[in-house]
C-alpha cells in the first residue's frame, strides 16, 4: 500500500480492510497513508479512528487472547496505531468532542514496566476517554492528586512485578481514607495479576488486556453513572 | 525419604548442584523457563508434575517463585499440601540479602542470571521479538538503567557473554556474585541434611 496511487482507487470498504491488515502487520507508514487517504475522503477524524484504528486494534486483540498473535506483533501493531493517532489526535481536538470519562492511569511504586499500560492508554484515548497518563513508579500520594485534578472517572493501576503489585492495595486505602474510593471506578492488571487478587484489595475490576480494559471502563462506569441516576 | 524437586528451568542446573553437593536422596524434575511468559500456566504446569511425582516419591518440593502467579501457584500448593522455596522470584532467590537494595536503589534494574546470560538470545531477544523487530527495544528497556549479572559460577565465558547480552540492550553492566544466594539455605529449610 506504499504507492498513494493505488490506495486512491480503494472502494474505502476495501481501504479500511487494508489498513486493519497493515495495523495487524505493524505497518506504520502505510497505516499513515491510510489514514490520510481516508481523511482526503471526507471521513470525519473520529470515524477514521473508530471504523480504521480502534477496529483493526480489536482484531489484534482478539488474535493476541487466542494466543495466534504474541507480545512482540501487538506491539508493532501499536506502534502503526500510535502513528495514525498521531495525525487525528490534533484534528479530534478540533472537533470538540467530549470525552467519555476521564482516567488516570500509572504504574506502582517500585515498577518500571510500562509496556501493558502504554497499549491501555492508547486503546482507551482511542475509545474516547481523555487519560491523563502518570507514567511509571507512582507512589499513592501522587495518583490520590492526580485523582483530584482531573475529575477522575477511572483510576488504572499497572504493575509486572510479584514484589510490586501489592502496592495497588496502598494506592486502594488511600484512596479510602482521602474519601475518593467512591468517586472511581479502579481496574488493575498486569502479568502477575489476576481476578482473585483484585477482588482481594477491593479494586473494581482486572483487565487481562486493553480491549478488556476498554470493554470493562465502559461497562462499569456506565453502571456508575445509572448508580448515581437512580440514587 | 526420597523427595521429587519441581523446578523452574532456570533453577534446575543449580537445584541439581546442590542436590549433589549435600547428598540429597532426590530426583529433579525440571519445567520449561518459557513458561514465565505466561505465568497462568505455571500452576497446571507444575500440578501435573506433583500427581506424577506423588506415585513414586515420599515428599515433593517445589523450586519456583511466586514468579508471576499472582498467589495462584501458592493457593494450588496449599490444596496439595506441597511446600515451594520462599521468595517471590529467581531474582531475589539468588540476590537475597542484597535484592531488595539493589531494587530500592534502581527500579529500572534488568537482572540476569548465569541460566539467563546463557540462554540470552533465546529466552529475551527472540522471545521479545528483538532479533525481528530491533525497533522495540525502547518499548521494552526505554525505562531500564542497568542490567545486573547475579553470578552463579565465575566464568570467563559467560562474563563475556553478560556484556554482550547487556550491550544489545544497550545498558550498563554490573556484576555482584552471588552464588547460590538463598536458594542453598532456603532448600535446606524444606529439605535438611537428610
Amino acid at each position: 500500500m506504499s504507492e498513494e496511487l493505488e490506495i486512491t482507487e480503494l472502494e474505502t470498504s476495501e481501504l479500511l480492510e487494508i489498513i486493519h491488515d497493515c495495523l495487524y502487520d505493524g505497518m506504520a507508514e502505510d497505516v499513515v497513508a491510510g489514514v490520510k487517504e481516508l481523511l482526503r475522503r471526507g471521513m470525519s477524524p473520529y470515524d477514521t479512528l473508530t471504523q480504521g484504528l480502534v477496529a483493526g486494534m480489536d482484531i489484534v486483540g482478539v488474535d493476541f487472547r487466542d494466543g495466534i498473535l504474541f507480545v512482540p506483533e501487538v506491539l508493532m501493531a501499536a506502534k502503526a496505531m500510535k502513528a495514525g493517532m498521531a495525525i487525528l489526535r490534533p484534528l479530534l481536538a478540533e472537533t470538540g468532542a467530549p470525552a467519555i470519562g476521564t482516567m488516570v492511569i500509572g504504574t506502582v511504586k517500585g515498577d518500571i514496566h510500562d509496556i501493558g499500560k502504554n497499549l491501555v492508554t492508547m486503546m482507551m484515548e482511542g475509545a474516547g476517554f481523555k487519560v491523563v497518563d502518570l507514567g511509571i513508579n507512582n507512589d499513592a500520594d501522587k495518583f490520590i492528586q492526580a485523582v483530584r485534578e482531573h475529575q477522575t472517572d477511572i483510576l488504572g493501576m499497572s504493575a509486572l512485578l510479584t514484589t510490586t503489585m501489592p502496592y495497588m492495595k496502598v494506592v486502594i486505602q488511600a484512596l479510602k481514607e482521602a474519601g475518593l474510593r467512591d468517586k472511581v471506578v479502579v481496574l488493575v492488571g498486569g502479568a502477575p495479576v489476576n481476578a482473585p487478587f483484585a477482588e482481594a484489595i477491593q479494586a473494581d475490576a482486572y483487565c487481562r488486556d486493553a480491549s478488556v480494559a476498554v470493554q470493562t471502563a465502559k461497562k462499569l462506569l456506565a453502571e456508575k453513572r445509572n448508580q448515581v441516576m437512580v440514587g | 525419604m526420597k523427595t521429587a524437586l519441581i523446578a523452574c528451568g532456570a533453577l534446575a542446573g543449580e537445584v541439581v548442584a546442590l542436590k549433589e553437593k549435600h547428598g540429597w536422596n532426590a530426583q529433579v524434575f525440571a519445567l520449561p523457563a518459557l513458561l514465565h511468559n505466561s505465568p497462568d500456566r505455571i500452576p497446571p504446569a507444575v500440578l501435573t508434575r506433583i500427581r506424577e511425582a506423588r506415585r513414586d516419591f515420599d515428599q515433593v518440593v517445589v523450586v519456583y517463585g511466586d514468579c508471576g502467579t499472582g498467589g495462584q501457584l501458592d493457593a494450588l500448593l496449599e490444596r496439595e499440601a506441597v511446600k515451594r522455596i520462599r521468595g517471590p522470584h529467581c531474582y531475589e532467590i539468588y540476590g537475597h540479602p542484597i535484592f531488595n537494595e539493589l531494587m530500592e536503589r534502581e527500579p529500572g534494574t534488568f537482572f540476569l542470571t548465569d541460566f539467563l546470560v546463557t540462554h540470552f538470545d533465546r529466552l529475551v531477544m527472540e522471545e521479545l521479538g528483538l532479533d525481528r523487530f530491533p525497533q522495540l527495544r525502547e518499548d521494552y528497556f526505554a525505562n531500564y538503567t542497568r542490567a545486573v549479572h547475579l553470578v552463579q559460577r565465575p566464568d570467563p565465558h559467560l562474563a563475556v557473554k553478560a556484556q554482550q547480552a547487556a550491550e544489545k540492550l544497550n545498558l550498563p553492566l554490573e556484576i555482584r556474585y552471588v552464588g547460590y544466594g538463598a536458594l542453598e539455605s532456603r532448600l535446606l529449610e524444606l529439605i535438611g541434611t537428610q
